[in-house]
């Protein structure tokens, strides 16, 4: 018999349908892998099984778990199941933990409440070891915001399976960390699952991250389980033409046109930035946090150049400092040969696109208003007529309609948003475009389609841009020649092919190894004649 | 947490110094001669003179700032114009009346605000909820005197409970003293309490929307549960903040509510020395005021860090 069994499990939410029909197992030592774009209903099923559903959600069907009904059983009964037979991992490990309480005691909390008796802090010293967080070096009294996203998320990790569960659930558990941590925790959940003979639902909208560990795979969409079945068949014969698309999706390879012939148009030479840190004591002088240590390279007119590195790494300071939002205390920045920052021309020349499509707009402009923003720039901004079709050119070349322009941002899917926000950089024809991790948010399919765009508007408009991302292989699809950034010093560049298929520096080595990769699966399918 | 102590204290410090030149200043250039003002307009220039040599105003003005801080740090506040006693008694005898009704106000608020916001946050759009709401809304649109008012008809003149007005003074004993206070001080908490009440509501269900809550809800503690251990305290930094510009106006701004008591209170003091021209007995109620509010501040500070050990480390 299964651990978990989901049967015909509907779930409603006012009147909208939230889930349909969902039937999923789980057996001991199992990691059933749930995966799916936003919307899907993965995040809803796990809360499902939790019963954490939102105030006003109504479900149908059962959900079994060691045979016991939980959607029968009455609160209290469910309180002593949680965090004792199920635990849950979230996605955003930064506000997981209760800021105001220590890591020991947020650990030995589950501890206690499931067993009073337990010596609790023994036992939360114990599994924050077994998690990697040895207390000699993280002591229980240390406070979640003095540790490391990765480290947080080890927290939130210990206290689900402080109990032994027999089911755990992780929901988009490594989305918010960088691919080498990404990599650490995957390892470190595979290995529980091993000691622990826990059944893991390992929820995620990354199909590379779950071909590696899952053992079984179940893709969602628009609130239905499309297909499921143990990962190598699953990939290997993809029934739904849905799994396909998210598939070839994942692997999007754009077509980029070849770049002019080289001539400079932004160079960058030794730049240093730093910041003051504050005391750690009274009369000592203050630390320093060097961001950018000594950074030089060209993005050469028309040039695709990537920019990859983790988090800290410096890459958002470089990007700040080259549109002139940080002042750098020495080096020089030069926009064909005109330093930045003195400039205010400079700044025309230039503009980004933001990773948040929800974030980046004021909600209460209409889209034109939003996409002229960058007029202001300029010495004399086009009116009337020449402004609405200014307006029109940037909406069709982005692939919307002229009509958008007066509609308002909420209106919009965070694709679209995303659209808005290349158009609102294109409208002023920059010669320069950062793309400040601009398609991280996004869902697989709508990334694959920005980045078509992103290459159609090469073709068009003969774009110069620097992509910085932490994605690999999304910097592999759209740059020509890439810089890998680590501790504020770019340590390798390079052609993009050259430095993803024979890396240099061994910290390229490690952060290509990290990422998560799809298998290739081309090979395969014309060998055995499946497709 | 020493240097985040030290930090606040130094900026109090300041605080103090700048508010005082600035109440000095602001009462010198203030039309109106205090000398003047006590003898008429038909004094003689020398009996003038003589009236203002003997209070001191014929000195430089740096050297009356000097005098007038220097006197304060020795707890000399100097003489009332009008009254002719040491401003220091006139003040320790208002002290003791607006002290503890400022603090017993604002206990009263507490108590009354805490749990009625925990409520409403728990039952976020229930009956319960909107219930609390609405009083909320009334409390809040109701002045403190109409309360005040209805007060005294119920419990002073119909049940008798309590007086209507008047401070029987410490000497009495305490009882009798809070008795006199109980009145006042319900009228003032209770505008006060209502705002406490949506400002504890609104803080609680920010915080009920946090991951973290979801974290404690899958450990297994039930909904009342994570509300206690994991809500209240992220709650409180705005509730603090709160509860500070509360203290400072119940503590100085109830004029009108000692006027409908007939209490012998600070805000009355200030009104009466304001009247008189009694430059002295304003400068100094004015500056204790803002050392007592500067001081809460400092306190409400101390809090913070005490509920939020980030800010412990950013200090």
């Amino acid at each position: 018999m299964s651990l978990l069994e989901i049967d015909r499990l509907s779930l409603q939410i006012g009147n909208a349908p939230i889930l349909k029909e969902v039937s999923l197992t789980v057996d001991p030592g199992e990691i059933l892998a749930i995966t799916g774009e936003s919307g899907s209903g993965k995040s809803m099923t796990a809360l499902a099984i939790m019963q954490l559903l939102p105030r006003g959600a109504r479900s149908t069907g059962t959900i079994r778990l060691s045979a016991t009904d939980l959607t029968a059983l009455p609160e209290p009964e469910l309180c002593a199941l949680r965090g004792n037979e199920m635990g849950m991992i979230f996605q955003e490990p930064m506000t997981a933990l209760n800021p105001v309480h220590t890591i020991g005691r947020q650990v030995a909390e589950t501890i206690r409440l499931h067993d009073p008796t337990a010596d609790a802090e023994a036992q939360a010293r114990d599994i924050l070891t077994r998690v990697g967080l040895r207390p000699d070096r993280f002591p229980l009294s240390r406070y979640p915001h003095e540790l490391s996203g990765g480290q947080r998320q080890r927290v939130v990790i210990a206290m689900a399976i402080a109990r032994h569960p027999k089911l755990l659930i992780a929901d988009e558990p490594t989305t918010a960390l960088d691919v080498t941590t990404q990599a650490q925790i995957l390892a470190l959940l595979k290995g529980l699952v091993q000691d622990f003979g826990m059944g893991l639902i390992l929820i995620t909208h990354d199909l590379a991250v779950v071909a590696d560990i899952a053992d079984r795979i179940a893709v969602m969409r628009h609130g239905e389980v499309v297909e499921t079945g143990p990962t190598w068949h699953l990939l290997r014969t993809m029934q739904h033409p849905y799994t396909r698309m998210l598939f070839e999706a994942s692997t999007h390879q754009v077509n980029l046109p070849a770049p002019p012939p080289p001539t400079p148009l932004l160079q960058v030479r030794n730049l240093h930035r730093s910041y003051r840190l504050p005391r750690t004591r009274l009369f000592s002088p203050p630390g320093q946090f060097d961001a950018v240590k000594g950074v030089s390279f060209t993005i050469m007119r028309g040039e695709r150049l990537g920019l990859v590195g983790e988090s800290g790494c410096g890459k958002s300071t470089l990007t700040r400092a080259i549109l002139g939002l940080e002042t750098p205390q020495k080096g020089q920045i030069l926009l064909d040969d005109t330093p930045v920052g003195q400039d205010p021309g400079a700044r025309r020349r230039m503009q980004v696109v933001f990773q948040d499509p929800f974030g980046s707009f004021n909600p209460r402009h209409r889209v034109a208003r939003l996409i002229t923003e960058p007029f202001h720039l300029l010495s004399a901004p086009p009116t009337g007529a020449a402004r609405a079709q200014a307006i029109a050119e940037a909406l069709t070349a982005v692939g919307l309609q002229p009509d958008d322009a007066t509609r308002y941002i909420h209106e919009f899917s965070g694709g679209q948003r995303q659209r808005i926000a290349i158009a609102r950089a294109l409208i002023i024809k920059p010669e320069l475009i950062l793309f400040d991790e601009a398609v991280s948010a996004l869902d697989v399919s709508v990334r694959a389609q920005i980045l078509d765009l992103i290459a159609d508007l090469c073709r068009t408009y003969g774009l110069t841009y620097l992509f910085v991302s932490h994605d690999l292989s999304v910097v592999r699809s759209v740059t020509d020649r890439v810089m890998v950034m680590q501790a504020g010093e770019i340590i390798e560049e390079g052609l993009t092919e050259t430095v993803f298929t024979n890396p240099q520096h061994p910290y390229t080595t490690k952060l290509l190894e990290a990422a998560p990769k799809l298998p290739d699966l081309r090979m395969q399918h014309s060998g055995d004649g499946s497709i | 947490m020493l240097r985040y102590v030290l930090k606040r204290l130094a900026s109090l410090v300041l605080s103090l110094a700048v508010a005082s030149l600035i109440i000095f200043t602001l009462i010198e250039v203030a039309p109106g001669d205090p000398a003047s003002f006590m003898l008429g307009i038909n004094a003689q220039p020398e009996t003038l003179a003589a009236l203002r040599a003997e209070l001191g105003l014929d000195v430089p003005k740096v050297q009356r700032y000097l005098n007038w801080v220097g006197g304060m740090l020795t707890g000399d506040f100097g003489t009332s114009y009008t009254y002719r006693t040491p401003v220091s008694e006139m003040v320790a005898d208002r002290i003791a009346v607006s002290l503890p009704l400022a603090l017993y106000a604002l206990a009263l608020s507490i108590l009354i605000a805490f749990p009625a916001g925990i409520f409403a946050a728990s039952r976020r759009g229930q009956a319960g909820d909107l219930g609390v709401m609405g009083a909320t809304q009334l409390g809040v649109a109701l002045p403190n005197f109409w309360f005040a008012m209805m007060l005294v008809l119920v419990f002073a003149i119909h049940l008798r409970w309590f007086p209507a007005g008047g401070f029987a003074g410490w000497d009495k004993g305490l009882i009798a003293g809070l008795t006199s206070l109980t009145l006042p001080a319900i009228a003032l908490a209770l505008p006060q309490a209502a705002i406490l009440t949506r400002v504890m509501r609104s803080a609680l269900l920010d915080v009920l929307g946090e991951d973290y809550m979801r974290t404690a809800r899958a450990k297994g503690l039930s909904a009342r549960q994570t509300l206690w251990r994991h809500g209240l305290r992220n709650a409180m930094i705005p509730v603090l903040t709160i509860i500070g510009l509360q203290f400072s106006f119940l503590f100085a701004g109830t004029i009108i509510i000692e006027q409908v008591f007939y209490l012998p209170g600070l805000g009355r003091l200030i009104f009466q020395s304001i009247s008189a021209r009694d430059l002295i007995v304003v400068e100094s109620v004015v500056m204790l005021v803002v050392f007592a509010v500067i001081l809460i501040n400092f306190f409400v500070d101390l809090a913070y860090a005490a509920v939020d050990p980030r800010l412990r480390s950013r200090a």
